[in-house]
């Protein structure tokens, strides 16, 4: 008996496997915004975490609850409250940040019920955006920014930079952070923030409370 | 039989399973069973049936709980009709649960009128019928019940997964409470720790409707050789209702006459006819008693009752739950199943939950519905496979 191959390391989303390897075995883990549950199925099986899923799509938890992953049909905004403190190791989050309608109080929460947050987010500062706007001097639309402005579900988009600048205010450490270039390759800018907030596609963050 | 030790009679009995995949019994405990309400009954029988094969290790047992109008023949054929069992869609081999490989069990609950004791079985110390002395019962005392027959009679040491919707949601959500660490996985279906005001008000409804039966004779019908026929049927009927949604209703009757006939003086809307063929149907196979002492045990039942909070019940429990509504059931909404959901995470279990969108109403879980069976089948696999159980 196996699980449905649902997802293969090769299928697992760049970002992803990023993701994972940020994460020690038997860690407990909730990923917020899980999708199909690609990585938690990956985190179980690779790593033997206790991996568990938050989702808002519910055709996505069918599938996953389906392919028996332990994923519940949920809102980061509204549900997280209800998790005691400290119930998880890592908390992820993953291209889901811009979306929530809270993005400060989610962050908040998964800092509460986790020892670490993990987020990574599409880079509005990515110079294609950049130059999209300045040239067309319309809402850009890239590869990841690919939904017109009226009908986008990513409503809280920020920067890199931006990102810095909230953790700085509300006070949670970055452990660990990198950006992901367009082909979903670790960039080298680590030292250099402002050239990742150039040419980082997506951001990926590891936080802890300070 | 009477001379070996118990885990013999086990033994053999597991032999007898292996040629035949299907078994219907009463096991009696004639020590009987102390109800919450102080009361004690014995004898206390159980019927049951089983299906699938027990294996060498007893790691696959499968306990399936019924609802207030349903009985252990969750396969069938049904002894009194001959009709399949109340949940073919999702029992079965090669269903989502498989009986080619979980041995699945399931009793008819204390209080209920297909074999186990309840107001039609006799009291000892009358020589007749309980009907209306029948003490008050709890979803507690159904699950106490359950319990012996589980581990007593059957020697399973741990379920692997006990499943139910409805009423026997609720049941499943006792066992995780009475007996946290005895099952790997629970999956309560279209149900809810509590009994609302709206879910008490329905049953009220359909238990005046018994008692003003003139065939009612205050319980005591079967002495007067009659049944309260009309009653037990405008009660089922009212309740039927409720386990549609108004959607379904629509789709299934809309406006339309029986027989599109419009001028007879029978005259009557399909919805008319089709309620009165499920009241007359269920008197044929179901006794007023058990449904009045029924419906009273899912009235009283409350889990977050005498406990601070109703994350206080879970704390002990290990088990992995599966939580599943209907978007269109309004007697168990998914308002309730969120609640127990924010609570199950308040002590950390491993929840999955889902709403599965369909315009069915509380009666989805029983039929067929796709979203249902595969996050059921998927569950328990993806349960077997972390437990290391099955096969």
């Amino acid at each position: 008996l196996t699980l449905a191959p649902l997802a293969d390391d090769q299928e697992l989303r760049q970002d992803l496997r990023l993701i994972a390897a940020m994460v020690p075995a038997r860690s407990r883990v909730l990923d917020i915004g899980c999708g199909n549950g690609a990585l938690i199925a990956h985190l179980a099986r690779t790593r033997q975490c206790d991996a568990r899923g938050l989702e808002l799509d519910m055709s996505e938890v069918t599938q996953a609850v389906a392919h028996g992953l332990p994923v519940m049909q949920g809102n980061a905004d509204t549900d997280l409250v209800h998790y005691p403190d400290a119930s998880f190791d890592f908390v992820i989050l993953s291209r889901t940040l811009q979306a929530v309608s809270q993005p400060r109080e989610v962050l908040r929460q998964m800092l509460r019920i986790g020892a670490s947050a993990i987020v990574s987010f599409p880079n509005f500062g990515h110079w294609r955006v950049r130059w999209q706007l300045l040239v067309t001097g319309c809402m850009p639309m890239t590869r990841v920014w690919h939904r017109p402005w009226f009908e986008t579900p990513n409503i809280h988009p920020c920067t890199l930079h931006d990102f810095f600048s909230l953790c700085r205010m509300d006070g949670h450490r970055v452990a660990e952070w990198f950006a992901v270039d367009d082909a979903g390759r670790q960039t080298p800018w680590r030292r250099f923030p402002r050239l990742a907030n150039i040419f980082g596609e997506q951001a990926v963050f590891r936080l802890t409370s300070n | 039989l009477r001379l070996l030790p118990p885990p013999t009679i086990v033994r053999l009995m597991s032999l007898a399973y292996a040629h035949e995949t299907q078994c219907h019994a009463t096991a009696r405990f004639a020590d009987g069973l102390v109800l919450e309400c102080g009361q004690f009954i014995a004898p206390l029988d159980i019927a049951y049936t089983t299906q699938g094969r027990l294996n060498s290790a007893r790691s696959n047992a499968v306990l399936v709980c019924h609802a207030l109008t349903g009985d252990q023949h969750v396969v069938g054929p049904h002894p009194a009709n001959g009709r399949p069992g109340w949940w073919t869609a999702m029992v079965g081999p090669g269903r989502p649960i498989d009986t080619d490989r979980w041995f699945v069990v399931c009793t008819n609950v204390l209080g209920g009128c297909m074999g186990s004791t309840g107001p039609s079985s006799i009291n000892p110390a009358t020589g007749s019928a309980w009907a209306s002395d029948f003490p008050p019962i709890t979803i507690g005392d159904m699950v106490a019940a359950q319990a012996r027959l589980v581990f007593e009679h059957l020697g399973i040491p741990r379920i692997f997964a006990v499943i139910g919707g409805s009423m026997g949601g609720m049941q499943v959500l006792e066992w995780t409470v009475r007996f946290p660490a005895a099952m790997a996985a629970a999956v309560p279906i279209a149900t809810a720790h509590f009994h609302s005001a709206q879910n008490i008000a329905f049953h009220e409804v359909g238990r005046q409707a018994i008692a003003a039966d003139p065939s009612f004779h205050r319980g005591r019908y079967q002495q007067h050789g009659v049944v309260p026929e009309r009653g037990l049927a405008v009660a089922r009927m009212c309740a039927h209702i409720t386990y549609l949604s108004e959607a379904a209703l629509t789709r299934k009757f809309g406006r339309r006459w029986r027989g599109g006939m419009r001028d007879l003086p029978t005259e009557m809307f399909e919805v008319e006819s089709y309620l009165q063929h499920q009241g007359a149907s269920f008197v044929r196979r179901f006794d007023a008693n058990s449904y009045l002492a029924i419906t009273r045990a899912m009235d009283l039942f409350d889990l977050s009752e005498d406990r601070p909070s109703l994350a206080d019940a879970f704390r002990a429990t290990r088990a992995r739950f599966c939580v599943v509504s209907f978007s269109s059931d309004w007697l168990f909404p998914t308002a309730r199943s969120r609640e127990l959901v924010r609570a199950l995470h308040a002590v950390a279990a491993s929840v999955s939950f889902v709403e599965i969108e369909t315009d069915k109403g509380h009666d989805a879980f029983l039929l067929d519905e796709p979203d249902l069976h595969r996050t059921v089948s998927g569950f328990l696999s993806g349960v077997a496979s972390r437990e290391g159980v099955g096969n």
